[in-house]
């Protein structure tokens, strides 16, 4: 019993980090068509920066939305710098389509690279603000910490205004319209170009609490070339895709069942075949259900 | 004010899809564009708009000149486009879809009160607000289209084909629809149609592209009673 709980929190846990992820992922996607693959630098770069701002601060709670602004900020900057310039101009060639695609995969590298340089390549140590001890109920000891707890709730919390924003409000309907039809937005009147960069900053503000929620929550420690980002990138990418890479809720719900999926073999069977699972996931809805859990029956737009 | 177009040329790369095109229509007037496929009537509408750029010539709405700027600025100086194939986004529910086109206002109570007036106007979008766009048949959601537009509300409005894939007595009922909404809120609109014999017997006036250039324009009774005219597009 206390496995198969531990089991469920583990998987609704690391879900809900991933989530974050997806939901970055889709943004990007939505608003301007391309796999942000940069993604994971760009929460990797927003780690560094809460990082510091922990050191100043010294309170996470504080270095937390400002580190989600600033990577909101650098997410926007790469969007008016890099993507627009590349979009307009990738209209011919046998690459046009992808090159902005390409450029995210170059952008990561150049993150990484740029971390480095300025912070070095060892371990830096975020201190968790919260005891990650398990709670205890009589002599069992459950994989719930008050730092998990935490976070879940910080992860639901950004979910349920996210979803508020695009449901209720002027903007989110904004953004709804530009993805889903540029030319008729354009038309009605939204300024779509800056709907796009706003897209673009909410992907970055995501992933910053992403990549810093998820250094808390695990070790604490991160460097220029860390596993666990790349894991990230991986995860929340699995689980934006299988949500149907068009749809929010549809990739909280992919992000959940995957780490759902994964928690039940890494207790149930084996550690070593999480990989193997993560992508075999991912490939068996592209061939069952290449429309995602949630995404429209006429298939993927282009 | 009035639309007055002058010497327009429109390049596609290198196909010229309007060459030399120049008219003018007064306020209030409803103006058909009428042409066989590929005549230049879309691109013609999509440039007045702000979507395509012209090569040369000129287009001014009043002392707004149309081929400077983007759509989304056009629509802030009263230039409404209703493009071709129903224009709504299907993903939007029907209130959403007409939300959409007073995003920009900042008079948020007369822009509600707009919304009244548009489904006092169109009833049957009223009954289905929170339906999805794509739950609609073809004649509402070319309404849901017009709808939009006129939410943002419009002194210029182009229409391109609305009567597009359409069964005839849904068109007949769209057309009425237009010539009432040209009367009753004082509207200039530019119509491109397919359908020459029935945009023809709602406007006001008429130009005739074959080509990308301007076959005959006159007033609109005038080309219907034209030999030439109705036997090159009306059939007969």
């Amino acid at each position: 019993m206390v496995q198969f709980i531990n089991m469920l929190l583990i998987g609704i846990g690391a879900g809900s980090i991933y989530a974050l992820m997806a939901i970055a992922m889709v943004l990007v996607w939505r608003s301007t068509r391309v796999i942000n693959f940069a993604q994971a630098g760009m929460a990797l770069l927003s780690t560094y920066i809460g990082f510091e701002l922990v050191q100043k601060t010294g309170n996470f709670w504080i270095a937390l939305p400002l580190a989600m602004l600033l990577g909101a900020l650098v997410s926007a900057l790469i969007e008016i710098l890099l993507i627009r310039t590349l979009i307009k101009h990738s209209t011919s060639g046998p690459v046009a389509g992808i090159v902005p695609i390409i450029a995210t995969l170059g952008l990561l590298g150049f993150i990484r690279a740029t971390i480095g340089f300025i912070w070095g390549n060892q371990d830096i140590q975020i201190q968790p603000p919260l005891s990650k001890v398990g709670f205890k109920f009589g002599t069992e000891t459950i994989a719930l910490s008050p730092m998990n707890l935490l976070v879940l709730l910080t992860v639901i919390a950004m979910v349920l205004i996210l979803g508020f924003i695009f449901q209720k409000t002027s903007l989110g309907l904004s953004l709804r319209a530009s993805a889903y039809s540029p030319e008729i937005a354009q038309l009605a009147g939204i300024r779509v170009g800056a709907i796009r960069t706003i897209g673009w900053a909410i992907a970055g503000a995501a992933g910053a609490a992403a990549g810093l929620l998820q250094t808390v929550n695990g070790t604490g420690a991160v460097s220029p070339d860390s596993l666990e980002f790349s894991l990230l990138l991986t995860f929340g990418f699995i689980a934006a895709v299988i949500g149907g890479l068009e749809s929010l809720p549809g990739a909280v719900l992919g992000a959940v069942v995957l780490g759902l999926v994964l928690a039940i073999v890494q207790i149930y069977i084996s550690g070593t075949l999480v990989f193997i699972v993560a992508f075999a996931l991912l490939l068996i809805v592209l061939l069952v259900r290449p429309q995602g859990f949630i995404g429209s029956k006429a298939g993927r737009r282009a | 004010m009035s639309l007055v177009v002058k010497d327009l040329i429109v390049d596609h790369g290198a196909i010229r899809a309007i060459s030399g095109v120049s008219f003018t229509v007064e306020t209030g007037k409803l103006s058909a564009v009428i042409g066989a496929n590929g005549a230049g009537k879309s691109t013609l509408l999509r440039t007045l708009s702000g979507l395509n750029k012209a090569t040369e010539g000129s287009a001014h709405w009043g002392e707004h000149n149309l081929l400077h700027g983007k759509p989304e600025s056009h629509v802030r100086k009263g230039v409404s486009h209703v493009s071709e194939g129903k224009s709504v986004v299907s993903e939007l529910t029907v209130e959403e879809n007409l939300d959409l086109g007073a995003l920009w206002r900042r008079d948020k109570k007369e822009a509600a009160e707009t919304k009244k007036q548009i489904i006092e106007l169109f009833p049957r979008l009223g009954e289905r607000l929170s339906q999805r766009a794509d739950t609609l048949s073809g004649g509402e959601r070319q309404m849901l289209a017009i709808g939009r537009a006129l939410m943002s509300k419009p002194n210029l409005l182009l229409l391109d084909e609305p009567s597009l894939g359409l069964a005839p007595l849904v068109i007949e009922q769209i057309f009425h629809t237009i010539r009432g909404i040209v009367d009753s809120m004082k509207l200039t609109v530019v119509l491109v149609e397919q359908n020459a014999m029935g945009a023809l017997k709602i406007a006001d006036t008429a130009v005739v592209l074959n080509l990308g250039h301007v076959a005959t324009s006159g007033s609109a009774a005038d080309l219907i009673a034209d030999p030439a005219v109705r036997a090159a597009y009306l059939g007969y």
